[in-house]
């Protein structure tokens, strides 16, 4: 027995040993990933890429392309304002001390979104846009967790686009109405 | 002993066919296969077929619908969980209808397997004070939160242990399923369970035919008779299947989260690993597999 735990330290020591030699060339790239023991995702698995499927944006009817209206001789005034030509309709309830139209929207290129760094961003990525102060949502709704989700826990999951639920010009939910509750036990007479 | 012998059952069988066989004077739907079978784990493919076969039929003339009782097994690799976001839900009961929808619940009397619980935001979770009965106008209702509740599928499930014949059971993936055929109606699981998540069928069940739902599984929403417990599955039809609960598909505001435990890319190991989660009534070490988080 005594032998036996001797010649057990023993062999631990030369696998340390030999783990510190094999950690020398750690930086390897061969050594950084072990396919065999890890999860293989399924072929459905939600890709890495920053593009995710998702519906098409809910605009309203007849409302895109915006360069229908906001013409090219369309004089672009950036002053901060109260709108009263057209959509009068929109109550920016969004931050709306700090934040207007053109913040998000192009003012050059109208049919489209930009970050704050000015990079343009495709209404149908729109929540790319919402990223940029949303991060800890926009991270969970990247790993289904923040969002509706249909389809499958398994393999092809449906999104959502943030602006299918949450009107980007005022985004809380409104209330609304429960379905009926249960009938309470009746009493026996 | 290794003889090979009439076993009891046979001949318990044998012994009560004859004579339920001369009380039913010759009825021809009472068949040796489904009242003299053994238990659903014993029970052979051939058996199983035969079963189901019956419900299909069942259903056909009951419903005159063309229905599917399946018997998908739980997959290798699988442990299901489910975590709810209470920041989030805002109490609109569509969870309870879809459940009711897809899961074939009596319509009259009403059986509901989720239940939303409002609770007092001052008084934080507390079953005493918590109203299943709320209704209003709109809700959220300022003050509130809301706790949708239905079974647990606890890991360490006391429903299970009381059962006095083993007619509810931990499936290999999680899900604690009951055979409504081995059900004695005794509601034994009823008052272990601390969450209350367990309906009987104190009447016999009412399903309109044109709501029936006709993708049905065995252990799950196929029609359940008179006399018998019945509770949330997790939609055992479905996420057999790969796909989502149906409650976890209607929630408007995406409250509801699924999926494989042993999976570390899955939205429940995300919720685990990130959020801050609980699970009801810990101190009774029944292992819910029913995790509680706030999202926000
Ligand atoms: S559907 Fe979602 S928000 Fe509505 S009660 Fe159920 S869990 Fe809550
Ligand atoms: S919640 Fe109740 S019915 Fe569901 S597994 Fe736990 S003890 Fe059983």
């Amino acid at each position: 027995m005594k032998f036996d735990i001797a010649r057990r330290t023993r062999l631990e020591a030369l696998v340390a040993v030999l783990a510190l030699v094999a950690g020398a060339c750690g930086r390897h790239e061969s050594n950084d990933l072990d396919l065999s023991a890890g999860w293989v995702p399924g072929p459905d698995a939600p890709s890495s890429d920053s593009k995710l499927h998702t519906p098409p944006p809910p605009f309203s009817e007849g409302i895109f392309p915006c360069s229908e209206c906001h013409e090219a001789d369309m004089p672009v005034n950036t002053k901060r304002r109260e709108l009263s030509m057209a959509h009068t309709d929109i109550v920016l309830k969004h931050d709306e001390e700090h934040r207007w139209c053109l913040d998000c929207h192009d003012a050059a290129d109208r049919d489209s979104l930009h970050l704050a760094g000015g990079d343009k961003v495709p209404f149908e990525e729109s929540y790319r846009l919402c990223g940029q102060c949303h991060g800890d949502k926009y991270r969970d709704w990247r790993a289904g967790v923040h969002g509706r989700r249909g389809g499958n826990w398994d393999g092809e999951k449906s999104y959502l686009l943030c602006v299918n639920c949450h009107n980007a010009h005022s985004p809380r939910f409104a209330p609304i109405k429960p379905l009926p509750p249960p009938p309470k036990p009746e009493r026996t007479p | 002993m290794n003889a090979p012998e009439t076993t009891r059952r046979d001949m318990l069988c044998t012994l009560a066919g004859c004579a339920a066989a001369a009380l039913a004077g010759g009825c021809s739907d009472f068949t040796h296969t489904e009242f003299f079978r053994g238990h659903f784990k014993e029970l052979s493919e051939d058996e199983l077929t035969a079963i189901r076969e019956k419900i299909e039929a069942e259903c056909k003339t009951k419903y005159d619908k063309d229905v599917t009782v399946s018997n998908t097994p739980a997959r290798e690799g699988v442990q299901f969980a489910y975590a709810l976001d209470i920041s989030r839900c805002v109490g609109c009961r569509r969870c309870v209808y879809a459940c009711v929808a897809e899961n074939n619940q009596s319509r009259d009397p009403v059986v509901q397997w989720i239940r939303v619980l409002e609770m007092d935001k001052e008084k934080g979770i507390d079953f005493e004070h918590a109203n299943p009965y709320y209704d209003a106008e709109t809700v959220p209702r300022p003050g509130h939160f809301y706790l949708p509740v239905a079974c647990q599928h606890c890991a360490d499930p006391a429903c299970v242990k009381s059962c006095p014949v083993g007619a509810t059971w931990k499936e290999p993936d999680g899900i604690v399923v009951i055979d409504y055929d081995w059900c004695i109606g005794c509601r034994c699981c009823m008052s272990a369970c601390p969450y209350g998540a367990r309906r009987f069928n104190w009447k016999e069940p009412s399903l309109p035919a044109d709501q029936v739902n006709a993708n049905m599984h065995i252990l799950g929403n196929r029609p359940r008779p008179k006399g018998v417990v019945e509770k949330c599955t997790w939609c055992v039809q479905r996420v057999r299947d790969g796909r989502y609960p149906a409650c976890v598909e209607v929630c408007p505001v995406g409250a509801r989260k699924f999926g494989n435990l042993l999976d570390p890319s899955s939205e429940i190991r995300y919720v685990l690993d990130k959020k801050r989660v609980f699970v009801l009534k810990n101190e009774l070490a029944t292992h819910p597999r029913f995790y509680y988080f706030y999202g926000l």
